[in-house]
């Protein structure tokens, strides 16, 4: 893991991966929407309503994954000490923040057909919109102690802090639909089986792999900014102290 | 289509989301790494 997290090797293999991800992830969520939206079945209960699965269910899926690769990042920054991993963490909490709220809102879209309202206070719902407010506090948290150690993210440990005490919200939001009575139905998709038809399944499963896709290449291309604000930053001051 | 009220804006936000997260990532990353390309060949 050390290895990898060497600024210059990280680049290496990002400057190739990059693209990759991004594309490819692009190519197959254009797939799974088109074949959600037009090519799979409308369901026997929920009627086309349920085409809406095919973006609510990647953007969950991303919002809850983010999280959980926003707090390990943070482990390894308070651990390590790693400036990488304080980079990484601080590349994924918009981008989990952004599909946290998309969650939010294609959920409301499909509570109103098929609930009769946009919004209940259920377990799952209100534990998802814990969620981005845990990625907002720790957005403005990060921003605030950037700014007051000059940029340097492996500087402040309140944000990473915040990061790995937020992370008791994930257990509540996987079970709060089986310790509670939530009008959110439970889990259709475990290890072991899947309740959902396989004409449902491919687009979903096409959708949720490119999503997957775009958020490690949008990750990868806000570390890659990071990193070279980082050296400009250290070059300004190199050339500030030379001159002084 | 029924629901089409519902289903397509839950569409457009999310492709809005994601297209321009892509948009706005790349555009900061070049901008940056522009930036020490720059400063390296000063």
């Amino acid at each position: 893991m050390h290895r990898f997290a060497n600024p210059a090797r990280f680049l290496r293999i990002a400057r190739v991966l990059t693209p990759l991800l991004t594309l490819i992830g692009l190519g197959l969520a254009a797939a799974g929407l088109w074949i959600g939206l037009f090519a799979s079945p409308p369901d026997y209960q929920q009627g086309d309503s349920v085409r809406i699965m095919y973006v609510h269910v990647p953007a969950a899926w991303l919002a809850s994954g983010g999280y959980l690769g926003m707090a390990i990042a943070s482990a390894v920054a308070l651990v390590w000490r790693h400036p990488l991993a304080a980079i990484a963490a601080r590349a994924i909490a918009p981008v989990g923040a952004l599909f946290t709220a998309i969650c939010l809102v294609s959920g409301s879209l499909w509570g109103k057909p098929t609930w009769g309202t946009y919004w209940v206070w259920d377990a799952r719902l209100t534990s998802m919109l814990v969620l981005l407010f845990l990625y907002l506090g720790y957005l403005a948290l990060a921003s605030a102690e950037d700014e007051r150690h000059g940029g340097d993210p492996a500087q402040g440990k309140g944000a990473a802090i915040l990061a790995l005490v937020g992370v008791v919200n994930l257990p509540i939001i996987k079970f709060s639909v089986e310790w509670w009575n939530t009008l959110h139905q439970g889990p259709s998709i475990t290890l072991t089986k899947s309740t959902i038809d396989p004409a449902m399944l491919l687009p979903l499963m096409l959708s949720l792999a490119g999503f997957t896709l775009v958020f490690g290449g949008v990750v990868l291309m806000r570390m890659r900014a990071a990193l070279a604000r980082t050296r400009t930053a250290a070059r300004g001051r190199r050339l500030a102290e030379a001159y002084a | 289509m029924t629901h089409a009220e519902f289903i397509y804006p839950s569409y457009a936000l999310t492709i809005a989301g994601l297209l321009g997260a892509v948009a706005w990532s790349f555009v900061a990353m070049r901008r940056a790494e522009a930036a020490v390309a720059k400063e390296r060949r000063r």
